[in-house]
């Protein structure tokens, strides 16, 4: 089974890369990946699905957990959580069927993006499985191709994020125990 | 002031003393602040020694370890040292130079992708973009590398940013809020545990290198003596319980001794402690004390439950957590103490009982000297005090079972990754660290050979490692797999071409010998330790001897080969 695994994360070179890196060193293929600033810009919330032996999804989530610029790596795939996909999708179809493939596309909640002689561009969002539904239903219209943005995910349990304090360096810390010794 | 002024600016704020390191175009700058810099740089013969020597600084103290390379081929030669560090949670921090930030990306002499290549390997790394960022990286690196579970962090720092001009201004506080330490370890968890010990009949302790790093040594030994049952200390582990210590059983594992490995197999509760059920400790996962109910602290969360599911998991600092559990079994122990003593004392009987019905073999040879008789001569010399850093193979082992350590941090060895090439390096390290201390570097004469560039920075920092080849003529650990599990097919095993001792180490401007009667060599070590440099001994010894017990992979742990087969007449 898949699973969704939710990364927030310092917005910070190599950070994204830390964290896949983590499943291709153990062989894992990435099914999706999305990556975007959070409401504060120095942070990134990412959305994994990726195909992981159940006995070691714990490992992996403490892995990631274990990364300096990981705030917290959560597994969505069995907890309360949204699970959304946006499809963008060029349907070539000929001129007796384009009425077909607008009331199909309503009944999707598609939007047309484009359209031409030669057919329609499309947008739909969805849980990834109503996306294909849609991709099979397109395909019997005629030739079709499709970019997908991979899944993003939010949890609904509203935790809040633990932020980890500033430590003193040596130096600074070595110098508040002169202190402390002075001043009693 | 310049950034290569600065960067060292920082590095006397972190207490550095000395580094070991090797210098390159882009790290020119750096080297010229140098120059007239108090912290001492020591030149080694390859990047890879820098980061081994580093280690050994590291183990020796507990300090973090530094070494520096250039760019490119500088950098890629320490990444089997980071590897090293990162497998036994070595402090370390690499500063490696890179080319200029308007070259990057451009193919430019000696590039690499440094950030990169060492993103698998370090505990963190960071790509310094500007001078601005430059102290706070460095302070970070020394924070990451030495707290928590401790390992190494790679500084990229491009030569323009050397050169930058500006000041240091003091960094007093790190703010990474991503890095979680857990130190303190769930009052609730440890107060079960303790509970558990006393319940039990037959506790062992399994104590590991996280017991080093934490310091924890008095604590250990203070929970061994007042339940008084017995431990094993794994082979990152060695000191943490005095080898002396009655209640000291040795190593567990692979080449562990019988008692070890039947203890763990035996034991109703297991305490394991800065342990990490390494698969050469195990053996097979499903046999490994497959009656015990097991208590493991460690401060690593991703090692709970990563190979073995605790009973009592306990996220903390081992040193923190033990100086708890032992309050709590203090206070329990007028209640609960007496419980199962006799069932206790009976538990400590048998494993005393296993050690002496099956110790390890010391066995001494007329005619040729044994490996484990060179070892056990080192061991009496040494009675428990000297530091000892060994290479990768037969010799390591023996040395793991034969030499007793009084002491944490006198043992120094790469366990996780067994990196051949270490031992002598690491032994520099050592020395510099613990000037007034005795080491030997106990090598393979395969290893050595991967190390003899270094006899120069021994010699010219005329330090007195005593160098002890343990020279068997193969390439002894993988030779002995041959035999046993290849129908003793030795293919490309065989080392016939050794330097001459003495010449070797006198070309260096130093003493060396080379000896193979059993009746030398308690002299021949007696004059090395007395000499008051380096020495080279090459002792030659018997070539196809065994490493026993041995655990074939795969086994259960009480299922060891004690010896070599019996052969049965017909
Ligand atoms: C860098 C490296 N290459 C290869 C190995 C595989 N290996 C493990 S032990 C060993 C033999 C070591 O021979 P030697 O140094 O003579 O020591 P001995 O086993 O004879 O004591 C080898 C080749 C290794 N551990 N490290």
């Amino acid at each position: 089974m898949l699973q969704i695994i939710s990364v927030h994360l310092e917005n910070k070179p190599g950070a994204l890369l830390r964290v896949t890196g983590l499943l291709s060193a153990r062989g894992y293929n990435i099914e999706s990946l999305t990556v975007a600033r959070t409401l504060d810009p120095e942070l990134s919330r990412m959305t994994i699905v990726c195909d992981i032996e159940d006995r070691l999804r714990a490992q992996v989530i403490k892995q990631m957990n274990k990364l300096v610029n990981v705030l917290q790596a959560t597994d969505l795939t069995d907890a309360p959580a949204v699970n959304r996909e946006l499809l963008l999708l060029r349907v070539r179809s000929p001129q007796e069927s384009r009425t077909a493939v607008l009331k199909e596309a309503e009944i999707f909640g598609a939007r047309v993006v484009d359209s031409s002689v030669d057919g329609f561009a499309l947008e739909v969002t969805g849980d990834p499985e109503k996306l294909d539904e849609f991709i099979g239903v397109m395909r019997s219209y005629g030739e079709i191709e499709v970019s997908r943005s991979g899944v993003v995910g939010v949890s609904l349990e509203g935790k809040k994020l633990k932020l980890q304090p500033p430590v003193l360096t040596r130096a600074a810390a070595k110098l508040e125990e002169v202190d402390g010794v002075l001043n009693g | 002031m310049n950034g290569a002024q600065i960067l060292l600016e920082c590095l006397v704020r972190e207490e550095v003393d000395c580094f070991f390191g090797y210098p390159g175009g882009v790290t020119l700058p750096l080297y010229d602040a140098l120059y007239d810099h108090p912290i001492k740089h020591v030149l080694v013969r390859h990047e890879e020694n820098a980061c081994f020597a580093a280690e050994g600084y590291a183990r020796a103290t507990g300090k973090v370890g530094v070494c520096c390379a250039t760019s490119g081929p500088g950098a890629t030669n320490l990444v089997t040292g980071l590897v090293d560090s990162m497998m036994d949670s070595i402090p370390i921090v690499a500063i490696t130079g890179q080319v200029s930030t308007k070259l990057i990306g451009s193919d430019a002499f000696q590039e690499a992708d440094t950030f990169g290549i060492t993103r698998a390997c370090t505990k963190h790394n960071y790509l310094v973009k500007t001078l601005a960022e430059l102290p706070k990286i460095v302070h970070e690196a020394f924070y990451i590398a030495s707290s928590g579970r401790p390992g190494p962090v790679l500084i990229d720092i491009p030569k323009d940013v050397f050169q930058a001009t500006g000041h240091y201004t003091p960094v007093d506080t790190i703010h990474l809020p991503g890095y979680k330490v857990f130190t303190e370890g769930h009052a609730g968890q440890i107060r079960r545990a303790a509970q558990m010990i006393w319940e039990a009949e037959r506790p062992f302790v399994y104590a590991g290198g996280g017991v080093i790093a934490s310091g924890a040594d008095g604590e250990l030994r203070e929970l061994v003596e007042m339940v008084d049952m017995p431990a094993v200390c794994t082979l990152m582990g060695l000191g943490a319980l005095p080898s002396n210590h009655p209640n000291f059983v040795s190593m567990p594992g692979m080449h562990g001794s019988y008692a070890a490995n039947m203890g763990i197999s035996n034991c109703d509760l297991l305490i394991a402690l800065g342990v990490r059920f390494d698969d050469r400790v195990t053996g097979r996962l499903a046999a490994f004390a497959p009656n015990a109910r097991v208590i493991h602290v460690d401060i690593d969360p991703a090692e709970i439950a990563k190979n073995r599911i605790p009973d009592i998991p306990i996220v903390g600092d081992v040193k923190r957590v033990l100086q708890k559990l032992n309050r709590n079994l203090g206070e329990m122990k007028g209640e609960h103490g007496s419980r199962n003593t006799a069932p206790r004392a009976a538990w400590r009987q048998q494993v005393r009982d296993w050690a002496k019905e099956h110790p390890y073999d010391k066995s001494r040879s007329e005619t040729e000297i044994k490996p484990q008789h060179l070892i056990s001569e080192i061991d009496r010399l040494s009675a428990g005090e000297a530091i000892v850093t060994t290479d990768v193979g037969q010799h390591q082992m023996w040395t793991a079972q034969l030499v007793r350590f009084n002491h944490p941090r006198l043992w120094i060895n790469s366990g996780g990754l067994g990196a051949m090439g270490f031992g002598l390096p690491a032994a520099i390290g050592a020395q510099f660290a613990r000037p007034d201390k005795l080491v030997f570097a106990i090598v393979g004469d395969g290893g050595f050979q991967m190390s003899i560039p270094e006899l120069g920075t021994i010699a010219s920092n005329g330090l007195p490692i005593k160098i002890i080849v343990m020279n068997n003529g193969h390439l002894g650990m993988v030779r002995q797999w041959q035999e046993l599990f290849y129908n003793n097919r030795l293919s490309s095993v065989r080392l016939d071409c050794f330097p001459d001792a003495e010449k070797l180490a006198g070309a260096y401007g130093f003493k060396g010998r080379t000896i193979e009667k059993p009746s030398e060599l308690a002299d021949a070590l007696d004059i090395a330790i007395k000499e008051p440099g380096p020495y080279l001994l090459n002792v030659k010894v018997t070539q196809f001897e065994n490493v026993y017990p041995m655990v074939p992979s795969g086994g259960a742990i009480n299922e060891m080969v004690l010896g070599p087969p019996v052969p049965v007449a017909v």
